[in-house]
């Protein structure tokens, strides 16, 4: 990049090999910055598909924070993790970050939302600040029960289609529409644009994966919710979300039959 | 100075125990206020009290946190129970919901149908030698420290030894190959109450003198 100075050049230089005040400061404001040190990218061991990993790949997409992937397709990759003891308690999802192996879906969601600085309000050790924490810690819990009901129904005999499946599904659309959505539409009221603490958090991140996802269950779900409607609108439109639902993201499809035979062969179960 | 923070629960361990060892190991004395009759739930939903309809709930620092998590992490947080920077918190966070995974399966095994009740019970054992305890028997090796993390005492060591007292009376033979594991649970039951008189060698880093847990309240600290 060329860089054009606005005064002439002798004043930028050096003049008799004396470094002046005016000249440094000169040059102090056009310095360009320390190179950044590349930081490695987190990498994500999963398998292809949403499972417990999604909320995880949601929230780096949000911080716009680029990651990695490796896909767990065999029994034998799977055995070769347990076996080189990176898996503490033999489960996926796995993130490789700043040098740790992480597991277990909340400590990571909870250290990539503190180290991305997603825990809502920044205000350090203040009660303030531990109460939004604590705050974005249930409110981002709270869609726990609808996944855990919908990524049951894709295991359960004839998928997401049968019998079973189908009443798992209605029972996270209903759970969703009696329980949770009242609760967020009620807090929506008293702060307009962020769920806590007045910034962007990973409550909010969490709070919009559960309505897309209900919403590709049942399209009317948002029909009593107008405050959760115009949540949705607007924060699908923040930059890093909107990139992460285009097609081509990294974002997952919803559970199909081939999805449950990996998962069903890799876990044996 | 705040008053004591108070718990509302059922007369029981459920969901609120591991806040109440968490409490205790703080040193902190609280009050407690049990819901004995349906009308009890009904008043704490009706006034409000409840932003979920659910228990445990905590008035603590003029807030009424609900969601079990939530409380542990503002009482970890606020009593320095929570490590001293983001990545050991991470590990703190890692060992607790290990811990939680296996506790949440010993909590509800008497809901368990009876005619699976013994299918669920091996499993418990199986987790409990196969996957849970030789993960913690390694942390523990691997650093040799008297805690899980950064030396210190964190949540995680109270969430663990409070398991390793549910385990216990689920089988006492499930710790025999756990030496490490087996040092760090404290005072054998006695006559089902347990005091635990001192939680490690009480050194100049120690912050906690005593752990009590239970309804009595400690002689000295």
């Amino acid at each position: 990049m060329t860089f054009f100075p606005p005064w002439p050049n002798c004043i930028v230089l050096n003049t008799a090999g004396k470094n002046t005040e005016i000249t440094r400061s000169v040059l102090g404001a056009y310095r360009k910055p320390k190179p950044a040190v590349m930081a490695a990218k987190p990498k994500l061991w999963y398998f292809h598909g949403r499972g417990r990993m999604e909320s995880i790949r949601w929230l780096l997409a949000a911080a716009g924070v680029e990651f990695e992937e490796e896909f767990l397709e065999t029994r034998e990759q799977y055995e070769k993790l347990q076996k080189d003891g990176r898996l503490l308690f033999g489960q996926v999802p796995l993130v490789e970050i700043d040098g740790m192996e992480l597991t277990q879906t909340r400590a990571i969601l909870s250290y990539l939302a503190a180290k991305y600085n997603l825990h809502g309000k920044d205000l350090k050790e203040t009660v303030r600040y531990q109460s939004a924490r604590a705050n974005t810690w249930f409110f981002s819990k709270l869609c726990l029960p609808i996944r855990r009901l919908r990524s049951d129904a894709a295991f359960q005999p004839g998928g997401r289609g049968g019998d079973k499946g189908r009443c798992f599904l209605a029972l996270a659309v209903k759970k969703a529409k009696t329980r949770y959505f009242p609760v967020f539409e009620k807090v929506g009221c008293g702060d307009p644009d962020f769920l806590v603490g007045n910034k962007f958090s990973w409550a909010d991140i969490q709070l919009l994966e559960a309505i897309l996802t209900m919403e590709e269950l049942d399209a009317s779900v948002l029909s009593d919710f107008p405050l959760l409607k115009e949540f949705k609108t607007r924060f699908s439109n923040i930059p890093t979300i909107k990139k992460f639902l285009q097609p081509g993201s990294q974002r997952k499809p919803p559970p199909d039959s081939h999805y449950v035979e990996v998962v069903r062969n890799i876990l044996q179960f | 100075m705040a008053g004591k923070p108070k718990l509302h629960y059922f007369n029981g361990r459920g969901r609120m125990e591991c806040i109440r060892w968490l409490l205790a190991a703080a040193g902190v004395e609280f009050e407690e206020k049990f819901i004995e009759q349906p009308e009890d739930l009904d008043k704490l939903r009706n006034d409000g009290s409840l932003m979920f309809q659910q228990v445990p709930m905590v008035e603590i620092d003029g807030m009424k946190l609900v969601q079990t998590r939530a409380i542990l992490n503002y009482i970890a947080t606020k009593y320095n129970l929570y490590g001293k920077d983001m990545k050991e918190r991470a590990l703190i966070d890692m060992y607790s919901e290990g811990v939680e995974d296996l506790g949440e399966m010993i909590m509800h095994l008497p809901l368990c149908p009876p005619d699976q009740k013994d299918a669920k019970i091996a499993q418990i054992k199986e987790r409990t030698t196969n996957r849970y305890f030789p993960a913690f028997e390694k942390v523990l090796k691997n650093h040799g420290q008297d805690y899980l993390v950064g030396n210190k005492l964190s949540k995680a060591d109270i969430h663990l030894v409070e398991l390793l007292y549910y385990v216990e009376e689920l089988d006492p033979s499930l710790l025999a190959n756990f030496p490490l594991l087996k040092q760090i649970q404290l005072y054998p039951p006695r006559q089902g109450r347990r005091v635990a008189r001192s939680w490690a060698p009480v050194t100049a880093q120690t912050t906690l003198g005593t752990i009590f847990f239970g309804r009595e309240q400690p002689a000295d600290r």
